[in-house]
């Protein structure tokens, strides 16, 4: 194979189109057409200023996020977050699959809330194809979504509870989602990576016994909820860490395209579940928190809360799932989804139908559509363009997390290194969707 | 079927012939808008009394399989209290350098989005003030993973893969912004020093 | 491949290496009291990077723990570490980041590679993602999975202390450090293609439409 060699210069940020200095950079003197470099930095700048590196292996970052901080003793000036170091190429993959066969990566992107993901993708080509789900098939997915919620949400508490030095809440929060895990497990066959959707219904209806069970685990969720807030909600050192640290006003997370609770704690009513409801949220009676300050305890009081309502729409939904028992789960257009075994054994035309589908796959008509999810990190948006193909054009995912972290730096600034690692965990971030 | 959006009719209005056309797709509604006249759109949506889209929803770009097909940069933008969406685009020339206009002023946004469009497509948003590399590594040789040029597994083969990868140290991954902090620019090496004094930008050449 | 470590260093020193002792009853008491020691006292490197990373830490977690393993603390230093467990995803910017960690720790190290996407690539071929970390690192045990189960990457632990127990004071090639060669491969360049090949149904993968 021939050696490409390949010229590269490094960029610099601060340079417009034509080259010229836009932002002077801290501590470089623009002495009108040169830098004066090397012989070095001005003296009264910056010599007492340490510029340190945290990560991207480190167990505070919540996955390969690299950090580095310029300190001026234990104060940072300035953080500047470097992503990418789990970029898998996703929507390249996705170019090259079907479109059911782009529901298993869904899993891997936000791995936190798996099921989420699944029913976020879904919708994004229900919508380009037109399609209307059952309505079982609806509160089933929003069984899904809400148990997401759950789920990363306490992964959110036990990590930031480590974070911040208290390490019990994290072995509460894997207890209670084993639990979860064992009901996902029952439902798809797997704990994490569940590809419980379909374009057009669902990989499965629910086994015998499940409801009960996750009625269950509605009964006695509310139990570890109150436990946690027992021990954060009052606690000194808790309250201390938190409160009034990493805030973002209302017109600044607006304009930083923050989604999700870090929205919502900083006092905009916006939940996609309210304001563009699908999957008939509409007819689901919760309530949605909005904080005041946008400082990390309201954001824990944020996401506290929206474990609670979870629960409560949980419920909401097992007695729907009851009334609809024995109702189908998937669209009956033999073009999207695959005829029963038994018939495609049988009947000809099941058996065509069901040959065009594996091997072409689905073929959504020419378009676009974005769907916007309310995922528990954020709006999860999916942006899909179809020529026609089983396979997508373009498949973007509007990463939550990308976004919320991209205002890290601004959140940090004047704050303590230890406050750094703090608002890091409060931002709630999941790099396989950062870096997809 | 869905109406398009009344925000189209006032745009044409306003900006007459730089829109394009206009479309619904599948409930949305996009508008096409002549590339130079992009930002002074976005900032009209952004600031008019009637339209107050003040949430970036979304930055991407869309290539397609046909080669004919021009290279468009999508825009997915939000009015929060009117509770209205709108996706604006702009088609780029594949045979001209590909260039827009950065709305980093506008919302911040699009700070990392931009960077993100830059690195997978190799579109340039001028005026953004540190358009760097985000998802692969700076000196990253082989490309702009996203485009239809581009093989899913690259250009190079995997053995020179990892050997570039394995080359690229983390630490000389440093901006200009990280360096102006005073000790780190001596660890670097003198190449690399030299460089950055001649102010130079990280493109694949 | 590697160089040569122990020779190297022997050849300065001058002095007798334990390997010219040949294997008698006391090497054998030894290396029983040492493996003991060592497989049971594994702490861990947890190098997570994606979904394999939350499963490592439900195997952390009080349902499975792996703290009666020995693993009790989770050493997020290399420089403490024993074994590093690579859970999740590679992608080729983190390639020098995970050589630079494996490189820091120092001997008696192994490294268990958790996962389809560590072992081989998993569903990623594609030109972001390293094709199995053995690429990069020398691994001692692949536990399959995507992600595996708890119950996987225990019974993976379990074949690592079993192999431990198989290990020798006087095998003078076990405790060698694996460098990179001067090309910057640990591998031979065609070993890495080979290894990174597509083969079976994934050939068909890569077509557009």
């Amino acid at each position: 194979m021939s050696r490409r060699t390949v010229e590269y210069t490094l960029s610099t940020p601060g340079l417009n189109a034509q080259g010229e200095v836009e932002q002077i950079p801290l501590g470089i003197l623009k002495d009108t057409q040169e830098y004066k470099i090397p012989g070095e930095f001005d003296e009264g700048f910056g010599s007492e200023h340490m510029l340190i590196n945290i990560g991207p292996q480190h167990p505070a970052t919540h996955g390969v996020l690299r950090l580095v901080i310029e300190l001026d003793g234990e104060t940072v000036i300035r953080v500047i977050p470097h992503i990418g170091y789990l970029h898998s190429g996703f929507e390249k993959l996705g170019e090259y699959r079907q479109y059911n066969q782009i529901i298993p990566l869904t899993d891997r992107t936000d791995y936190l809330s798996p099921m989420a993901n699944n029913v976020g993708f879904a919708l994004a080509v229900e919508k380009l194809m037109g399609l209307e789900i059952t309505e079982r098939c609806e509160v089933l997915r929003v069984i899904a979504c809400e148990l997401s919620r759950i789920i990363s949400h306490l992964v959110w508490l036990g990590t930031t509870g480590i974070d911040l030095g208290a390490y019990t809440p994290f072995l509460w929060s894997f207890q209670e989602r084993e639990r979860v895990y064992n009901l996902q497990e029952a439902w798809t066959g797997a704990r994490l990576t569940t590809s419980v959707t379909r374009v057009g219904g669902m990989m499965a209806d629910v086994p015998t016994g499940w409801t009960d069970a996750l009625r269950e685990f509605c009964r006695t969720f509310p139990s570890t909820l109150k436990e946690v807030d027992t021990m954060f909600t009052r606690n000194a050192v808790w309250c201390g860490r938190t409160q009034d640290v990493g805030a973002m006003s209302r017109e600044d997370a607006i304009n930083y395209s923050l989604s999700g609770p870090m929205l919502r704690a900083s006092g905009v009513d916006y939940d996609v579940r309210k304001d563009r409801p699908y999957l008939g949220y509409e007819t689901y009676d919760f309530d949605v928190p909005i904080g005041e300050h946008g400082d990390i305890y309201d954001r824990y009081r944020v996401r506290l809360e929206e474990m609670w309502q979870a629960n409560r729409i949980l419920e909401q939904a097992l007695e729907r799932l009851e009334k609809l028992k024995g109702a189908p789960i998937n669209v009956s257009d033999p073009r999207v989804i695959l005829p029963p075994k038994s018939r495609a054994m049988s009947d000809m035309e099941a058996m065509i139908f069901h040959f065009k589908q594996v091997m072409e796959g689905v073929k959504p008509p020419v378009g676009e559509a974005y769907m916007g999810v309310e995922n528990p990190k954020g709006e999860l948006g999916t942006y899909l363009v179809s020529d026609g193909t089983a396979k997508p054009v373009r498949w973007r995912i509007r990463p939550p997390s990308f976004i919320n972290l991209a205002a890290l730096p601004k959140m940090c600034e004047g704050a303590l290194l230890s406050d750094v690692i703090a608002i890091n965990a409060s931002v709630d971030i999941v790099m396989g969707e950062i870096d997809r | 079927m869905s109406q398009l959006s009344s925000s189209v009719a006032a745009l044409r209005t306003a900006f007459g012939d730089a829109v394009e056309r206009a479309l619904v797709s599948c409930g949305d509604s996009i508008v096409y808008v002549r590339p130079e006249r992009v930002h002074d759109v976005l900032q009209w949506l952004k600031t008019e009394p009637g339209q107050t889209f003040d949430y970036l929803t979304d930055i991407t770009a869309v290539e397609y399989r046909d080669p004919e097909l021009l290279l468009e940069v999508v825009w997915q933008l939000r009015s929060l209290e009117r509770k209205a969406d709108l996706r604006v685009k702009a088609a780029l020339d594949k045979q001209a350098p590909l260039e827009v206009r950065s709305v980093y002023d506008l919302w911040r946004g699009a700070d990392w989005l931009e960077r993100e469009v830059f690195d997978m497509f190799g579109v340039v948003f001028t005026g953004h003030p540190d358009l760097r590399r985000i998802l692969m590594w700076e000196t990253y040789a082989e490309g702009y993973p996203l485009r239809k040029d581009f093989p899913l597994r690259g250009h190079f083969s995997r053995a020179e893969q990892t050997r570039q990868a394995l080359a690229a140290s983390p630490e000389t991954h440093y901006s200009l912004t990280e360096l102006s902090i005073a000790s780190a620019y001596h660890e670097l090496p003198k190449d690399m020093r030299e460089r950055l004094r001649r102010g130079e930008r990280g493109f694949l050449k | 491949m590697g160089l040569k470590e122990q020779e190297a260093r022997a050849e300065e020193q001058q002095f007798t290496t334990v390997s010219t002792v040949s294997p008698n009853w006391v090497t054998t008491r030894l290396d029983f009291l040492v493996n003991w020691a060592r497989k049971n006292s594994l702490w861990p490197m947890p190098f997570g990077t994606a979904c394999c990373a939350i499963e490592y830490m439900a195997t952390a977690a009080s349902r499975f723990d792996i703290a009666r393993f020995g693993m009790e603390r989770q050493s997020f230093s290399p420089r403490q570490a024993d074994v590093l467990i690579c859970a999740g995803r590679l992608p080729f910017k983190l390639a020098p980041v995970i050589r630079r960690i494996w490189d820091q720790m120092p001997q008696p190290k192994w490294s268990i590679s958790m996962g389809a996407c560590a072992s081989s690539g998993g569903i990623f071929d594609n030109y972001a993602m390293v094709q199995g970390i053995d690429t990069i690192i020398p691994v001692d045990v692949y536990v399959p999975g995507c992600p595996p189960r708890p119950e996987g990457l225990m019974y993976g632990i379990r074949l690592l202390q079993k192999k431990i127990e198989g290990e020798s004071i006087t095998d003078d090639d076990l405790r060698e450090e694996h460098l990179v060669s001067p090309s910057g491969l640990f591998l031979p360049a065609a070993r890495v293609d080979e290894l990174s090949e597509p083969f079976g149904n994934s050939v068909h993968q890569t077509r557009n439409a």
